[in-house]
C-alpha cells in the first residue's frame, strides 16, 4: 500500500496552509466532490469513480476514507466497489492496452490479439505485468464496432487492429520482448 | 429567474446564420469518425478557412454520426440553398482540397465522393437519428433550429398529461430496451400511481456488446433525450428524473451534463419550465461496469449507490421503485422517439412499420459485412434487405452464415430465414429477440459453437451471483462449451448442455439468467451438425 494513502487516514500534523489534512492534496478532489453531492450516501459510486480517477486505483485506505465521509459501513463500501468491474484495487501499469472483446470485435478476431499480447508480455488479461510496465485489459464493446477489432492504447482508440499491429504498438511504448 | 428561451426567435437567428456563408462544411465528429481521424480533418479545414480568409465564404460545423462509420471520416459540402456533396475517408489533406475545389472552382473531388444513392442511404428512414449529421450536438440553438423543444412546448401549453399519454398510446410505440413493452401503458401506470414524488429514469446502460445506438443518441443528440424525458415526466406527474449512463461512455456523460445545464439555463428544465407550473430536475448517474445493471431493478439499486443486484418483480417499479417511490424506466432510444410523436402525431408514427411493431428501429450493423455503421429502418424491413442491400453483403467473396441479434440474450438467425421481417414477434418466433439493436453478421468462417461459448462466457462473467441457477448454471454451461469447442466433448456433454439450458432459463431470478441460454439454444437449433461434428471427430480419434 502506498505511503501517501496510509498517511491519509492516520492524518499528519505537520500540514502547511492550503494543504489537505492528510498531507496529500489529492484528497481535496474527493472532498470537493463529496461536498458538491452534500455527502449523500447514494453518491457512493460517483465518489468511487472520482477517487479512482485521482489515485488510479482504490486502496483499502481510500475505501475507508470514503466510507467514513459518507457514514457508510466499510463492508458496504467494499461490497459495492468489488461488485462493479470498473473499479480496480491494484495500481495500474505505466501503459494500458485495452482490447475490445465485444461481439463485433470477437467476430473479427479480438481473442487472438488478447492471446498474442498476453503471451508476448506474460501478462494475463485483466492484470499488470510483473515489472509494472503494462496493464492488459479487455472491454465489452467500445461503441466503435464499425472499426472492429478495436484496441485502445494509452487512451488512443485504434481501429482495424491485428495481433502484429498491436504488438508493434506495445513494443514501441513498453519495449520489445526477447 | 431568467426568461425562458424563445424558440421562434432562436430559429430565426439560426436561419440567418445558415444563410450567412455560401458554403457550409458539415463534418462527422462522432466517436467512430473521431477514431478514424476526424479530429485532425476538422482542424485542418478550420485552420485553412482562417488562414486563407474564407470565413465569409465557409463555416465549419461538427455534427453527430452520419451513419456509415466504416467509411469515416465523413464530410458534407453544402451549398447555400442548393446541392449537397458527401465525401468519405476524408484525410486532412483531402479535406482541404475538397473545400478549396468547391469554393474556388465549384468542382467536386471525385476520389473521395460518397455515393448517397446507394441503398445504405436510400433505404433508411430516420426518425430517431434524424439529427445525425445535421446538428451540432454542442449547441442547443442547433437543436432548436431543427424543430427541437417544439414538442415540449406544445405538450406543456396545449395538451393535458392524459392527452400526451393518449398520443403515445396511439403511436403504438413499444420499448426499445429489449422486451417491447407498450410505452403508453407503462406511462399510464406511473400516472395512476399515487405519492408525492415520482421518478422517470432513462436507461442508458446499453449492455449488449455490439450495440451503440443509445450512446450515439446521448452523445450526438442529448437534447432529444432530455426533451423526451421532460415530456414523459409531464405526462406521468414525475418531478425528478435520472439518466443512467454506463461509465464506459465518458463523452456521453459529459455531453449530457452540459446539455442539462444549458437546458436549465434556458428554462427547459428546472423550476416552472417555460413559465408553466411544471418543474423537473434531471441528473446523470454513472454505472461502473456491470451488465446486469441494465435490468431495471438492478439499475435502481445502482442509482441508490448499492450493489446492482436485481429484485423479484412484482412489485413493479411503477408501484415501488427508487427509494420506494413509483418509478418508470424507459430505454434511451424509446425516449428519443417521444418528441417526434408529439410533434407529428401518434397516427403518423403508427403509419411507419408494421401493425404491431410501429415506427423505426436503429441497428448497429457490424461483423462480416461491407457497410458497418448505424442504420435506422422501418420495423418490418426484411433481414435480407438490411444485410444484402443496406449492408452491402458479406465481403471477401465469402457467404452469409448467420445474423446475431439481441446480444447475449438473443440468438443466431440462419440464411434460410433472411426474408423474415424484423419486428418483435417474428424475431422471437425464430428464437432470437430484437434486443437493443445490435446486429452482427457472421460469414461461413465463424464456428457457431464458438459464438455460443463467447456469449456464455459473457453471461457467466456478468451473472451477479444472487441466484444459483444463473450463477452456477452459466459456469457449468461454459465448461461444457469449452470442452466441446476444444474437441473433448461427448454426446453426454451435449445432452447435459441442453438440459442446463432449460434449467437456467426456467429457474433464474432475472432476465439475465432467463435469457443466457438463448445463444446456445438457437445455435443448437440451427447449427446442430457443427456441435456434432466436433464431438464425432473426437470419438473417431479415440477409437
Ligand atoms: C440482464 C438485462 C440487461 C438489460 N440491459 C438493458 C440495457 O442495457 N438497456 C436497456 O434499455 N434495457 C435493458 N434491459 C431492459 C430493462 O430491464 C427495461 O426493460 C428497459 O430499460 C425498459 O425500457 P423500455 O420499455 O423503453 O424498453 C435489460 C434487461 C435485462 C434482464
Ligand atoms: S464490439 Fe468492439 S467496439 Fe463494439
Amino acid at each position: 500500500m502506498s505511503d501517501t494513502t496510509t498517511r491519509a487516514v492516520v492524518g499528519v500534523s505537520d500540514r502547511q496552509q492550503g494543504e489537505h489534512p492528510s498531507g496529500d492534496n489529492r484528497f481535496d478532489l474527493i472532498d470537493k466532490h463529496l461536498k458538491r453531492g452534500r455527502y449523500a450516501q447514494d453518491q457512493l459510486i460517483e465518489t468511487l469513480h472520482v477517487a479512482q480517477d485521482v489515485f488510479g486505483y482504490l486502496s483499502e485506505d481510500i475505501l475507508i476514507y470514503v466510507a467514513r465521509a459518507l457514514r457508510l459501513p466499510p463492508s458496504m463500501v467494499y461490497g459495492v466497489a468489488t461488485f462493479y468491474q470498473l473499479f480496480t484495487f491494484d495500481p495500474p501499469g505505466d501503459h494500458a492496452c485495452t482490447v475490445c472483446t465485444g461481439t463485433a470485435c470477437f467476430v473479427k478476431g479480438a481473442d487472438d490479439i488478447v492471446k498474442g499480447v498476453s503471451n508476448a508480455y506474460d501478462v494475463p488479461a485483466g492484470e499488470t505485468s510483473e515489472d509494472g510496465s503494462l496493464t492488459l485489459k479487455t472491454a465489452r464493446c467500445l461503441g466503435s464496432c464499425g472499426l472492429a477489432p478495436v484496441v485502445v492504447f494509452d487512451g488512443e482508440v485504434l481501429g482495424h487492429q491485428n495481433t502484429e499491429s498491436t504488438l508493434e504498438l506495445v513494443a514501441a511504448a513498453v519495449g520489445g520482448v526477447d | 429567474m431568467a426568461a425562458p428561451i424563445d424558440l421562434h426567435e432562436v430559429m430565426d437567428r439560426e436561419r440567418e446564420e445558415r444563410f450567412r456563408t455560401r458554403w457550409r462544411v458539415k463534418a462527422c465528429a462522432s466517436t467512430a469518425c473521431m477514431s478514424a481521424g476526424a479530429g485532425a480533418t476538422i482542424q485542418a479545414v478550420e485552420d485553412m478557412v482562417e488562414r486563407e480568409d474564407m470565413e465569409l465564404e465557409v463555416q465549419v460545423i461538427p455534427t453527430g454520426c452520419m451513419g456509415l462509420c466504416s467509411a469515416g471520416p465523413l464530410m458534407r459540402m453544402m451549398r447555400r440553398g442548393g446541392d449537397e456533396t458527401d465525401y468519405q475517408k476524408v484525410t486532412p489533406d483531402a479535406a482541404k482540397e475538397i473545400v478549396r475545389s468547391h469554393v474556388l472552382n465549384e468542382e467536386p473531388v471525385p476520389e473521395h465522393l460518397l455515393d448517397t444513392t446507394m441503398p445504405f442511404f436510400t433505404s433508411q428512414e430516420r426518425v430517431v437519428l434524424a439529427n445525425g449529421g445535421v446538428i451540432n450536438p454542442d449547441r442547443i440553438e442547433s437543436y432548436v433550429a431543427h424543430g427541437g423543444y417544439q414538442a415540449l412546448e406544445k405538450a406543456l401549453t396545449s395538451m393535458k398529461p392524459k392527452q400526451v399519454i393518449e398520443e403515445i398510446r396511439r403511436s403504438g410505440l413499444r420499448g426499445r430496451g429489449g422486451a417491447g413493452y407498450p410505452v403508453g401503458s407503462k406511462w399510464s401506470l406511473l400516472a395512476a400511481a399515487g405519492g408525492k414524488t415520482k421518478y422517470v429514469v432513462a436507461n442508458g446502460d446499453e449492455g449488449d456488446p455490439g450495440a451503440y445506438m443509445d450512446r450515439t443518441i446521448m452523445e450526438d443528440d442529448p437534447h432529444r433525450l432530455i426533451e423526451g424525458i421532460a415530456i414523459a415526466a409531464y405526462a406521468t406527474g414525475a418531478d425528478q428524473a435520472y439518466i443512467y449512463v454506463r461509465a464506459e461512455y465518458p463523452r456521453a456523460i459529459e455531453r449530457l451534463d452540459r446539455a442539462i445545464r444549458v437546458a436549465r439555463r434556458n428554462r427547459l428544465l428546472g423550476r416552472k419550465i417555460l413559465d408553466t407550473n411544471f418543474s423537473l430536475a434531471v441528473e446523470v448517474r454513472i454505472g461502473a461496469g456491470a451488465f446486469v445493471c441494465g435490468e431495471e431493478t438492478a439499475l435502481m439499486a445502482s442509482i441508490e449507490g448499492r450493489r446492482g443486484t436485481p429484485q423479484l418483480r412484482p412489485p413493479y417499479p411503477t408501484e415501488k421503485g427508487l427509494w420506494g417511490a413509483p418509478t418508470m424506466i424507459n430505454n434511451v432510444e424509446t425516449l428519443a422517439n417521444v418528441a417526434p410523436i408529439i410533434d407529428r402525431g401518434g397516427d403518423w408514427f403508427a403509419s411507419i412499420g408494421t401493425e404491431k411493431s410501429t415506427g423505426t428501429k436503429v441497428f448497429a450493423l457490424a461483423g462480416d459485412i461491407v457497410n458497418t455503421g448505424l442504420i435506422e429502418v422501418p420495423m418490418g424491413t426484411s433481414l435480407r434487405e438490411i444485410v444484402e442491400e443496406i449492408g452491402g453483403g458479406v465481403p471477401d467473396g465469402r457467404s452469409f452464415k448467420a445474423a446475431q441479434t439481441g446480444g447475449p440474450s438473443g440468438g443466431c438467425i440462419p440464411a434460410k430465414f433472411l426474408d423474415t421481417p424484423v419486428d418483435y414477434e417474428s424475431l422471437r418466433e425464430l428464437g432470437s429477440i430484437m434486443g437493443s439493436g445490435g446486429l452482427i453478421v457472421m460469414d461461413d468462417e465463424v464456428r457457431m459453437p464458438d459464438v455460443a461459448k463467447f456469449f456464455m462466457e459473457f453471461s457467466m462473467d456478468e451473472s451477479c451471483g444472487k441466484c444459483t441457477p444463473c450463477r452456477a448454471g452459466t459456469v457449468q454451461m461454459h465448461n461444457l462449451l469449452q470442452r466441446i469447442t476444444d474437441g473433448n466433448g461427448t454426446r453426454r456433454d451435449l445432452r447435459d448442455l441442453e438440459h442446463l439450458c432449460s434449467v437456467v432459463r426456467d429457474m433464474s431470478l432475472c432476465g439475465l439468467g432467463q435469457s443466457a441460454p438463448n445463444p446456445v439454444i438457437s445455435t443448437l437449433q440451427y447449427f446442430r451438425s457443427e456441435y456434432e461434428a466436433l464431438i464425432d471427430e473426437e470419438e473417431v480419434v479415440h477409437a
